[in-house]
């Protein structure tokens, strides 16, 4: 499941993934992500992973994709609510070198 | 000769490399494997392990058709958990470099190319045996942190 919402004021996309996110999935939610950000053309795609249950290196090769598809058209993506867990695969693959990251592991240190 | 130590429990799934059955495979390694009362994180990492490797088996191994996956997991002495994921697809030209991380034959897929540096880091060890034409075994162990376990 993905809950998309557009703010104009912001100049946001936000995707509310919930569920699992492995290979299965992550086609259906890419083309879903990608329709609204040609749409809209925001400046900033929120990815909030609070609801979500699973995510495998999919996930990293959704992440990294979007950011590619973002940067082309001059904007940026902020990854919101990673687990422990999803936050260690984000690490893993160097996603905080590109991406603004805030996850519950962050949230809990300040 | 290396001698086989004698697992407390073991399982043998056999499944066609179709993409909802990485779901399949998560949910029943969880399944057999919380008999040894793993940590949430630790669950969460075999599961990520064997997502990533029966993801292989579907995208890689058998690329253009349906293929059988068979899944072997083994519950050791000590809180060891065995897994053995393997296929009869295509095999792996360059072990080596399939392992490198960000190496990816499908790029434009969006595959990321970190499947066995997941593994790899999921897991206390990772052994990967390929021949081409013939097919892929990937092999994983990790040791649970201990708990109030028998």
């Amino acid at each position: 499941m993905v809950d998309i919402v557009y703010s104009p004021e912001r100049s946001e996309v936000r995707a509310e993934v919930s569920g699992e996110l492995d290979h299965c999935r992550a086609a259906d939610l890419r083309a879903a992500i990608d329709l609204e950000i040609m749409k809209r053309v925001p400046r900033t795609l929120v990815l909030d992973l609070s609801q979500l249950a699973f995510m495998d290196s999919s996930g990293i090769g959704l992440i990294i994709g979007r950011y590619k598809l973002m940067s082309e058209l001059g904007g940026r993506v902020v990854v919101e609510g990673a687990s422990p867990a999803t936050a260690k695969l984000l690490r893993l693959a160097g996603i905080f070198r590109i991406c603004t990251v805030h996850s519950f592991e962050e949230g809990l240190k300040v | 000769m290396r001698t086989r130590i004698h697992p407390k429990n073991e399982m043998t799934l056999r499944f066609p490399s179709l993409a909802e059955n990485e779901r399949f495979a998560r949910i029943a390694l969880s399944g057999f494997v919380s008999a040894l009362d793993p940590t949430i994180d630790e669950l969460t990492e075999l599961k990520t392990a064997v997502s990533e490797a029966v993801t292989n088996c579907i995208v890689h191994a058998y690329r253009d058709t349906v293929g059988e996956v068979t899944m072997t997991v083994r519950l050791l002495e000590g809180g060891r958990v065995y897994i053995r994921i393997s296929d009869k697809g295509c095999g792996i030209e360059d072990v080596g470099q399939a392992r490198e991380p960000l190496f990816t034959t499908a790029p434009d897929e969006e595959r990321a190319g970190l499947g066995f540096a997941i593994m790899e880091s999921f897991t206390d060890s990772l052994r990967v045996t390929s021949r081409r034409g013939r097919g892929t075994t990937v092999t994983m162990q990790r040791t649970l942190t201990t708990r109030t376990r028998p």
